[in-house]
């Protein structure tokens, strides 16, 4: 059966070579540093949306979707910018899905992509300085601003009862701008902050910013971080030394990773992350595991509707060049049209063919607002026995 | 009371996390400090030699986990310990075959060896990420804590807690017996006696007989043992991660040369230096002095010296000053 799909889809190919061609599309991610593991199951998120568009033959005359990986360090824009340009240049892509983390996104984007002209969709990259860049219309991100998500962590902080927190984050553009947004959203609702102090990734020893946090005091800390790297250590001390026992989780700390590793003593903490209950966000799950991961796995569906997002937008304007298509992002991601949600590719590429109007819905309920900003649903949870379970959506 | 709760707030998040951590960069210092005044170069690829050694101590320990066999109370990590170490010791045999020698033998100048060092830097780091993968990996067992907080306060009646985990007990002790055996070793051994002569003086030392591959080879084995025992000893305290290992190099040579380079005393007091530094000048004193004070002067603000930001400029200070006014360390090491 498989060996029969396969000739009807080469003979398809061949059918179309008149004007099919293989069209790359670059996956910017930090396969090395500190969100390397993270972005096997980004990745491969991407890939999953690429083969059910190239499954479908309908792409462009039949055209082929390829991904090319490049590693953006998620740290060193030096080393990202390179590879972006490397991307571009060498191997010529119709645009790229990336970068993942805020600061190196905003260094591409500057660097490379606007001087070259080349669209870039981020599923991870959520400063809110990233609204007001300059992008040229270049720029798309299906994960949602910072700013957002700090008000409703503030919103879900402040119902939940703590009226005074200590919060640290992870000295980056994410780190500085969620726990920014997070502060100016709960200090405006009368609740007061004891301490507001970073912490740097990827370091031997936490103990002198848990030491810092518990004498400052607070109802909960707030960890703006990373699970796995400076944000678990400070959990990990805290409860170590007694100085807090809850904890706020937002999205880059959300992962089955963290109560495995922390154990019993994390229940009862609470966070947020991007995510829906939109019908594609199962299809999508159900997907991933088919492939080996989790689904739910932070940032990968964000990553899946980006290389959507690319197949479709390319379908409408007819070309893989980036100025055509640039202008028809925001008309596939948002209404009216028909919805689309994950798995679903095939059809919306031949509504497009039709001449039909879509309204890309994905896995994240996708939905762009401003310059390319998503306007972001999120997925409240909370870590009961050992386990993330999703409590609401706000 | 009152000063006994500030004492014990300041115990529990100063002393205790501080000493810990100042042990195991101490071990790690000292084996870059034994590479440095042997082998004359800075040896950039310890940290990644830790992690490889952590590595092979994680499957050792997994195995006998899964064999039913556990040390109890204590983390079944100490068991596969000796198996780490001959592992990492035959790695670094290896590696001095394969690539030191040739380099030694045509006389490199110290610069080169460093970049040299860098390589097997890069390369270790690749492996251990192939086998292990880059996620963390948690392997301590047994009992977690010596003493927790809450049952510190039932005990005391104290409204302040001290937790001492099993782990940072476990370093301390076993960092004295290393460092204990280490300096009998090379004060009192015959082996331990030629190693040192062949650190003060090269030419000296091959003319009253003593066999240079030999020196190399025991030093290698020395290194490899010190960097697994500090790398195992992190990560029970910690966590393994493969980035986290390969960051640790630098407040560790920061620790070896604050010390003084090529003195094992000064790397010892150069890692808890280094720790302390780290968290005391950063400290908010809030809680503390609130217990202190009389309750009119009790601080309202948050009284902080400099943010932890700061933390790791700290030690490079520290390390700036130290290198302007002793070039050696303050343990009269070899100079940079």
């Amino acid at each position: 059966m498989r060996k029969l799909l396969l000739i009807t889809t080469t003979s398809a190919l061949f059918a179309g070579a008149a004007t099919a061609e293989d069209v790359k599309l670059g996956v910017l991610m930090g396969f090395t540093g500190p969100i390397e593991s993270l972005v096997p199951n980004m990745s491969a998120s991407a890939k999953i949306a690429i083969e059910e568009v190239n499954q479908s033959g309908l792409f462009l005359n039949g055209s082929t979707l390829i991904a090319v990986e490049a590693d953006s360090t998620c740290i060193d824009s030096a080393a990202a910018t390179s590879a972006a340009e490397r991307l571009i240049t060498t191997d010529n892509v119709a645009g790229i899905i990336g970068a993942d983390c805020s600061g190196v996104t905003s260094a591409v984007l500057q660097n490379v992509a606007r001087p070259n002209g080349v669209v870039m969709i981020s599923p991870s990259a959520t400063s809110p300085s990233l609204t007001t860049a300059k992008d040229d219309g270049l720029f798309f991100r299906t994960a949602p601003s910072d700013t957002r998500e700090g008000e409703v962590m503030a919103d879900s902080v402040f119902e939940k009862g703590f009226k005074s927190v200590a919060l640290t984050y992870t000295n980056n553009d994410y780190g500085k701008g969620l726990s920014e947004a997070f502060a100016t959203a709960y200090t405006a609702k009368g609740g007061i902050i004891t301490i507001h102090a970073a912490h740097e990734d990827g370091k031997a020893d936490y103990s002198a910013e848990v030491g810092a946090l518990a004498a400052a005091g607070g109802d909960i800390l707030v960890v703006v971080g990373y699970l796995g790297q400076g944000g678990q250590g400070i959990i990990q001390g805290s409860l170590d030394s007694g100085a807090f026992d809850k904890f706020v989780l937002p999205d880059g700390m959300v992962g089955d990773a963290l109560p495995a590793a922390i154990g019993p003593a994390l229940n009862g903490s609470f966070g947020q992350i991007a995510g829906s209950d939109s019908t594609g966000a199962a299809t999508f799950e159900a997907k991933a595991k088919e492939h080996g991961f989790d689904g739910t796995s932070a940032y990968s569906p964000g990553t899946y509707d980006a290389a959507a997002l690319f197949a479709l937008a390319m379908q409408a304007a007819k070309s893989t060049k980036s100025a055509d298509y640039a202008g028809k992002i925001l008309n596939i991601a948002n209404a009216p049209g028909e919805k689309i949600y994950a798995g679903e590719l095939a059809k919306g590429l031949q509504l497009i063919l039709d001449g039909q109007d879509i309204d890309f819905e994905g896995t994240t309920a996708i939905e762009l607002i401003g310059p390319g900003d998503s306007a972001g649903r999120y997925r409240e949870i909370e870590v009961k026995n050992g386990k993330i379970e999703t409590v609401g959506f706000r | 009371m009152d000063f006994l709760n500030a004492l014990i707030a300041f115990l529990n998040f100063v002393f205790v996390p501080g000493l810990a951590y100042g042990a195991q960069l101490a071990l790690g210092a000292l084996g870059i400090t034994l590479i440095y005044g042997i082998l004359r170069f800075s040896n950039f690829a310890h940290g990644d030699t830790m992690a490889f050694g952590t590595m092979v101590t994680i499957y050792t320990t997994w195995g006998l986990q899964a064999a039913g066999i556990t040390l109890g109370v204590l983390p079944t990590a100490l068991l596969g310990l000796p198996v780490g170490i001959a592992a990492t010791a035959f790695l670094t045999l290896a590696t001095d075959r394969i690539i030191y020698k040739f380099y030694r033998k045509n006389k490199a100048l110290p610069t080169v060896l460093v970049m040299v060092s860098m390589g097997v830097m890069f390369v270790l780091n690749g492996i251990v990420r192939l086998f292990i993968g880059v996620e963390e990996q948690n392997f301590a067992d047994g009992e977690r804590f010596l003493i927790s907080t809450g049952d510190f306060k039932a005990m005391t009646g104290l409204a302040e807690g001290l937790a001492i985990k099993s782990t940072q007990a476990i370093t301390v002790i076993v960092a004295v017996l290393v460092v204990t055996w280490l300096f009998w070793f090379l004060q009192k051994t015959r082996t331990g006696k030629s190693m040192r002569a062949f650190s003060d003086n090269e030419e000296l030392a091959l003319l009253s007989s003593i066999n240079p591959d030999r020196v190399v080879q025991m030093t290698w084995i020395i290194a490899a043992a010190l960097a697994t025992i500090a790398g195992v000893l992190y990560g029970l305290d910690k966590s393994f991660k493969p980035f986290t290992y390969f960051q640790l190099l630098l407040p560790i040579f920061a620790a070896a040369i604050v010390g003084g380079l090529g003195n094992p005393l000064g790397a010892i007091a150069g890692g808890f230096i280094i720790a302390f530094s780290e968290v005391t000048v950063t400290y908010a004193w809030t809680k503390v002095l609130t217990y202190v004070l009389p309750e009119s002067m009790a601080p309202k603000n948050l009284i902080q010296l400099i943010s932890t930001d700061y933390k790791l400029a700290v030690s490079f200070v520290i390390l700036i000053l130290v290198l302007l006014f002793m070039p050696t360390g303050l343990f009269k090491g070899k100079s940079v």
